[in-house]
Formats: structure tokens, C-alpha cells, sequence
């Protein structure tokens, strides 16, 4: 490492670096463990800071700011995101951008604050009433510290809608070396505003099933956020077919545009074994294939970035293979669940654990049993 | 002004129900302020007063119950430009669940004016008793009379510090107040009493909201207080790497493979900062380093362990299975590691004042805590780096001074018993 130009930082750090240069403006925000370092540098580094009184509010006042134009970010873990939860679900139906960063720890309830998990996918998965999916991208080291804020804000712009970029104590608070001459450009989000001079109808949807996003402070056309069932205008319906069209419409413009937002990493070796993966376990799961090929054992990797919804690629990546591992630091397998269903297919071998990350020797030992 | 606030005669509201009036008289208050409804963001949420939204040709924001002055904070707190109203119609259902928003936006006097609807009852939901339903009152849920007092929201808001507060009896015109609240520049707060058609007057024969308030020992009032005013924008910010110092390597180390330290002691004798020190230490000699930390949830009580992976490549590793040296300088670390030093197998530094445990590890006593227990963590790590090696001394001494703690350590009383 005699070249570039390092640092020693936490993931807290980069994960705020580039989201601000992605173009969020306000962080809202209450201090929990393991967020605290998000809370801590948002403050320091965006135009706006509001320190709000619980999660409840947070939420409100994000979907408040942005409403007015501005791209609001909080940084959580799960007892201060499952109070959020029906307000997320407000911001997903009014279709308002923003990012709500899960810093996931062990749970159940209040768990252990300073230790790390991975066990929240599912309760995303599930939370918006409906079964609708809301577009969550998954942090697997620091390079994705960098890089994948961007990319949520880009969903929550382009899509109009809140996205959830999940990591966890072991990524938001554990210190590393980085060499910044390796960081990509990260380029700030353009933003367009409705302009045309005919009638503003705040739920009318483009081609991509999008609408056009208004500010409140327009003083030219009439504007209308609406958290219950509405039609195109924003007015509140019963459940006419313009309305229930349109709540279905949420549904299809996250899936509909999932190639948009489609990330994940795989790395070939052999038609034998594959290890699909997701957060922190992705860099157990490189170190122990790493050992496993000096070892002579061809294994392939899959770590999932985009995690919910599930991108079709990854059931073409899994279909070639004998064998896959499902490595997650949960207890039983939460990635699986939504991949493979409740019940585990006879190929699939689930690596779990709860209260530390998963070893490498563990990893290495059932892919030797296994493969 | 071209347009009314509302768009029809005919509001949505059971006949005889006080929301006519608060709508009417925002509306009148408007047209006397001569203020245009897009320039106004009508925030409502759930309960009758919520339906009016359909009826607004103001901008309109409908949100969840409850949570409308918390949303509509949100809103004030935005806009760029303060030509624009911000108004909160709530019920007094929503004022309970939401208190805290009213309460917060009160103290920051957010500029909003809110409008509670208070009918006393749960009037959507079949006429239920509320937090505001004052005693003696009989509802759905309280047949016999409630027994229980109310709240009073106007109290409680100017204890919260609003600018402007005022409770008011629903009549046929009272947009003076609803000006007043307007022009004011922060929070203002106007508690509207109605009688709900459906439940409450049938309920309550001929009761009156003046006997009412006058049994319950409140009344009608207005009150101005000082404007709070808070900056909150920065007018600048700086990004985050200037603030970091760039780690240029000056020493060599000796490594030909991955180490890992692991240090565990008592919170609040300077675990993690030690475990830092060496972090950066093992940067400044050109490793790649790997550092997290691990304790209870009270910051300042029991273990503290700070595990230090440092690497000669590239890219250091995020986990090991083992590590390869254990420090440990009290019995709070000692006691987190008794089931892992049983499997253990490297080098375990203990302190002399700690009962040699159960392990087929190596164990090396010294006396860590010699120098007190703030110098015991810091100290152990150099006496490790002096025995092992790892990479040079002045690497960890220039450490101490990136993480500022060079002049708190008994450095020199450190060097005289290592003699380094």
C-alpha cells in the first residue's frame, strides 16, 4: 500500500461523504446505537440538521421537507425504524423521495444495541401494507459505503419514492483503512421539477409510471400529497378504479423498473458451488472463498445488493448451480426466506449465526461437507 | 385574489357540526389577510375535519392521524420562501396521539398555525371518549358520565413556550383570531370547541359549551407571547475529508501475514482508544488495519474490547477466526472472555492482578495496571508491540499523538520499563 492516499475511518463516514455529494440536502434524525456516527457526520456535513424529538417525528419532518423539494435522510436501527414504520408507508404512498439508512443490530425488541445483525430484511420486506416492495439496497463492505448511496438517492429521485439503504454495526462503526485515490466520483442527483404551463396532476404518471414531482411552493398549480387511497389528482377515494389503479401502479413502478437499480456482485468459479450473500457477510464470504480456492475447491459468489425486490438475475445465477450457501448473520436465514419461500429447497444450505459474524472456518466447513 | 379557499357551499360535514365553522371562518380569515389558497398548504389527517381537503383549492397534504402538525413542521421547515400558510386542522383524537408533535413544534415555534378541532369525543370512530373529553361528559364508551378530567392542550402548549394560543368557542365569526394566529410568525395554537351532532348533543341534551368550560374551570382566551427565532440553516459546510488526516506511511514493519489483537478491559480506562493508537500506529508503518470495538450498552460500565486486525496487504480482513493475541487488563475482561479463552490457542497477556484461567493458551503475566488504571490499556499494547514486534515503537508513540492523548499517558514512565 505504498501508493494513494489513506485514511482510517469508520463506513458511518463515507456513507454520509457520498450521500451528501449525491445531493442530500437535511438529515432528520434521533440518536440509537449503532447509528450514532451517521447521526454524528450528517450533522456536521448537510445544509440542514433537525434533531427531532423520536422516530415518529423524524419521519413526519422528512416527509414534510420533502414535499417542499428537499432530500432528507435518517440514519436508524430497528427500534427506532419500527416506529417509522407507518410513516414510511405515508412516504411511499404520497411518493416522496428520501433515504432512511438501517444501521441493523441484534434484535429481538431492543436485543443488544452494540452488536451487529443482519435480521431486518424481512420485516422490509413485509412492511408496507399491501405486500408492496419498497426499493432497499444492502451495504456489503466500504466500497459500497461509497458507492451505493448514490445509488439510493438516484431510486428515490427517479422513482419518487423512499428507499432503504441497510448496513449494520459491523460496517457503520467499525474503523478502516481506505485509500481515497480508489473512491469513485460520486455526481450529485439531478433533480427535475414539473414546468409545463398546463395543469398539474400530482399522480398522473409518466411513461416509467412515475409522476412528476411538484414542490409545495409552487404558486402556480395546485399541489396534493395524499396518504390514503387516492386518485390522480390526490384527492382521497373509497376504492373507485382510478384509485385502486393507482395504488397498484406503486407496485408496478418499483418492480417495473428494478433493472434500473439492479446491483449485486458475482464472481465465477466452476458450475459446483455457489455462496449467495448479503451485508456484512459478504467479506467473510470472499475471505473464505479466497481459502477455499488456494485450497483447490472451485466456489462461485453472489452477494446481493439490491434486496427487495429480488432481481430476476440472481434465480438465473442460482439455477446453474449444485450447491448454493446462503451465508447471513441471522438466525434463520432471512435472504433465503424471501429468495427461496418457507420452505428450503433440498440444494440449499443456510450458514447462519446470531451475536458475532460468521467465521470463516464455518463458512469453509460447510462448503467441504457440502460440495 | 381570484379563487375562495373552499371550492363548493356544501362541506362535507354532518349538519349542525362545528367544522362549518372553522372552515368558514379560515376562509374569511384569508379573504381578509387577502391571501391567495396557493399560498397556503392545508395539512389535515385523519378524523371528520380531515375530509375538507377535497373541498380546499389550497395546496393540500393529507396525512396519517395524528401526525399532521408533525408533517406540517416538516413543510414550515422546508420552504425557502415564508409566503406561504401553513395551516394544521386536527381533531382532538389526533391531538392525542400526536401531543409530542405539538408540543415540539411549540417549543421551536414553528411557523404554523394549528386548528383543534375539539369536539370532546371520538366523533368518526362512533363517539368514543377522548383525552379531552372533560368529566361529567357522556359519550359512547362512557354512558354513565366520564369520570375522568381532560387535558388542556392551550396549557400545555404554552408551557411548551407557542407564541400564540388561543381557545375559542366555535360562532358563527371568529377569523379574527384565526388572523391573529396567521400573522403570527411561529406557532400559533387556536383550540376550537364544538358539540358533535351525532353523538355529543344527543347525548348531552341541552348542554353548552360556555357551561362547559365554565364547570371544568377554563375558558375562552388569547395569548401572545414572544417569537422564539433559531438559525437552522448552516451557511456552509465542509466536506467530511478535510477534516481527516491523510496517513502517510514513515516506518517499516516486519509482517509476512494478518495479526490480530484483541484487548479487553474495563469500560472507561481507554480500551478503544488504545486499540486506535495501535490502529494507527500499525497505518503510519504502512499495514492495512481492520478495527472495531465491542461493550455493553452503558457507555461508562463493565468489558470493553477493542480488536485490532492489521495486515501487510493490501486490502486488511474484516474477521478472523481467532485471534492471534489476547491482552487482558481487568477482571470485566476477563470474565467476557472466559468461554473463549477455554478453546484459545495464541498468546494471552494477562494482568498480574487476575486469577490465571482455564486455557491451553500461553499466558504471560505482568503487572498492566502498575501505572494506574487510565494508563493500563495503552500501556499493555506497547508492552505486546515491544515483545512481538509487530512494527516499530515510534510508529505507536506517533499514535498517540494523531488520537491526542500523548501528553494524558505516563509515556515516559512506559519507555523507562520497557527500556525502549
Amino acid at each position: 500500500m505504498k501508493d494513494g492516499k489513506k485514511i482510517f475511518v469508520n463506513g458511518s463516514f463515507l456513507i454520509v461523504e457520498s450521500i451528501a455529494r449525491a445531493g442530500a440536502d437535511t438529515f432528520v434524525g434521533y440518536p440509537i446505537t449503532p447509528s450514532n456516527y451517521l447521526y454524528l457526520y450528517s450533522s456536521k456535513r448537510l445544509p440542514l440538521t433537525f434533531h427531532a424529538p423520536d422516530e415518529i417525528t423524524t419521519l413526519q419532518w422528512m416527509s414534510g421537507l420533502s414535499a417542499t423539494g428537499r432530500l432528507p435522510i435518517t440514519a436508524t436501527s430497528f427500534p427506532g425504524f419500527a416506529l417509522m414504520v407507518e410513516s414510511i408507508n405515508m412516504a411511499f404512498m404520497m411518493e416522496l423521495p428520501m433515504v432512511i439508512i438501517l444501521a441493523q443490530r441484534l434484535g429481538p425488541s431492543t436485543g443488544t444495541a452494540t452488536c451487529g445483525a443482519s435480521g431486518d430484511l424481512l420485516l422490509i420486506r413485509g412492511m408496507i401494507s399491501g405486500g408492496y416492495p419498497i426499493p432497499t439496497l444492502a451495504i456489503s463492505d466500504f466500497k459500497d459505503c461509497w458507492e451505493l448511496p448514490e445509488k439510493a438517492v438516484k431510486i428515490a429521485v427517479n422513482l419518487r419514492t423512499p428507499v432503504i439503504l441497510l448496513t449494520s454495526k459491523e460496517t457503520a462503526m467499525t474503523n478502516r483503512t481506505f485509500d481515497i485515490t480508489s473512491l469513485k466520483e460520486i455526481k450529485k442527483v439531478e433533480r427535475k421539477f414539473y414546468s409545463s404551463d398546463e395543469t398539474y396532476i400530482p399522480y398522473k404518471p409518466e411513461k416509467n409510471l412515475v409522476p412528476q414531482f411538484l414542490p409545495l411552493s409552487s404558486n402556480k398549480h395546485q399541489i396534493r400529497f395524499t396518504a390514503s387511497t387516492h386518485d390522480q389528482k390526490g384527492v382521497l377515494q373509497h376504492s373507485t378504479k382510478e384509485a385502486l389503479e393507482n395504488s397498484a401502479r406503486l407496485y408496478k413502478k418499483i418492480v417495473s423498473n428494478l433493472k434500473d437499480f439492479t446491483f449485486y456482485e458475482y464472481d465465477e468459479d466452476g458450475k459446483e458451488n455457489l455462496i449467495v450473500t448479503f451485508d456484512v457477510s459478504s467479506v467473510v464470504s470472499k475471505e473464505a472463498i479466497r481459502e477455499l480456492r488456494k485450497e483447490g475447491k472451485k466456489v462461485s459468489l453472489l452477494v446481493a445488493k439490491t434486496v427487495v425486490p429480488i432481481p430476476d438475475i440472481y434465480y438465473e445465477i442460482i439455477s446453474k448451480y449444485k450447491k448454493v450457501y446462503v451465508v447471513e448473520e441471522n438466525l434463520n436465514g432471512e435472504l433465503c426466506e424471501i429468495i427461496f419461500g418457507s420452505k428450503t429447497p433440498d440444494n440449499i444450505v443456510k450458514i447462519n449465526s446470531i451475536g458475532k459474524m460468521i467465521s470463516i472456518d464455518k463458512i469453509k466447513e460447510e462448503v467441504i461437507k457440502n460440495g | 385574489m381570484d379563487k375562495k379557499l373552499l371550492n363548493s357551499n356544501k362541506l362535507p360535514f354532518c349538519a349542525g357540526c362545528g367544522h362549518h365553522l372553522i372552515s368558514l371562518n379560515t376562509q374569511k380569515a384569508l379573504e381578509k389577510l387577502n391571501i391567495d389558497p396557493l399560498d397556503v398548504i392545508l395539512v389535515s389527517d385523519i378524523g371528520c375535519h380531515g375530509i375538507i381537503d377535497k373541498f380546499s383549492n389550497s395546496h393540500t397534504v393529507h396525512g396519517l392521524h395524528g401526525r399532521s402538525v408533525a408533517l406540517a413542521s416538516g413543510i414550515s421547515l422546508g420552504l425557502k420562501n415564508k409566503d406561504k400558510k401553513v395551516i394544521v386542522f386536527i381533531g382532538d383524537g389526533g391531538a392525542t396521539i400526536g401531543m409530542q408533535h405539538l408540543l415540539e413544534a411549540a417549543r421551536l415555534d414553528i411557523d404554523l398555525t394549528v386548528i383543534i378541532h375539539n369536539n370532546m369525543l371520538y366523533g368518526m370512530t362512533g363517539g368514543q371518549a377522548s383525552g379531552f373529553t372533560p368529566k361529567g361528559f357522556v359519550t359512547t364508551t362512557t354512558p354513565e358520565q366520564s369520570k375522568t378530567r381532560n387535558y388542556d392542550i392551550c396549557q400545555l402548549a404554552l408551557s411548551a413556550k407557542a407564541s400564540f394560543v388561543a381557545r375559542v368557542i366555535t360562532k358563527p365569526d371568529f377569523s379574527d383570531i384565526i388572523i391573529e394566529g396567521l400573522k403570527n410568525e411561529g406557532f400559533s395554537l387556536i383550540e376550537a370547541l364544538e358539540l358533535c351532532p351525532s353523538y355529543a348533543l344527543k347525548m348531552n341534551k341541552n348542554m353548552k359549551l360556555k357551561d362547559i368550560l365554565e364547570q371544568i374551570g377554563e375558558k375562552e382566551f388569547v395569548v401572545k407571547n414572544d417569537n422564539y427565532r433559531w438559525e437552522y440553516y448552516k451557511n456552509s459546510t465542509t466536506d467530511l475529508f478535510e477534516k481527516v488526516k491523510i496517513l502517510e506511511k514513515k516506518y517499516e514493519h516486519n509482517l509476512k501475514r494478518t495479526f490480530c489483537i484483541q484487548l479487553s478491559g474495563s469500560a472507561g480506562e481507554g480500551v478503544q482508544t488504545a486499540g486506535e493508537v495501535f490502529a494507527y500506529g500499525a497505518v503510519l508503518s504502512g499495514l492495512s488495519v481492520n478495527q472495531r470495538g465491542s461493550y455493553p450498552v452503558t457507555v461508562g460500565v463493565g468489558f470493553s474490547t477493542s480488536e485490532v486486525i492489521i495486515s501487510p496487504e493490501k486490502d486488511c480482513t474484516y474477521n478472523v477466526n481467532s485471534p492471534d493475541f489476547m491482552i487482558i487488563t481487568s477482571i470485566d475482561g476477563l470474565n467476557v472472555n472466559i468461554e473463549k479463552l477455554k478453546s484459545f490457542k495464541g498468546i494471552v497477556y494477562l494482568d498480574n492482578s487476575l486469577e490465571t484461567p482455564k486455557t491451553d493458551a500461553k499466558i504471560i503475566k505482568y503487572d498492566f495496571r502498575k501505572f494506574g488504571a487510565k494508563n493500563s490499556a495503552i500501556f499493555s499494547l506497547l508492552y505486546l508491540l515491544k515483545e512481538n514486534k509487530l512494527y516499530p515503537v515510534e510508529s505507536f508513540i506517533e499514535g498517540l499523538q494523531i488520537t491526542n492523548i500523548k501528553e494524558k499517558v505516563a509515556l515516559d514512565k512506559f519507555k523507562e520499563e520497557l527500556k525502549i
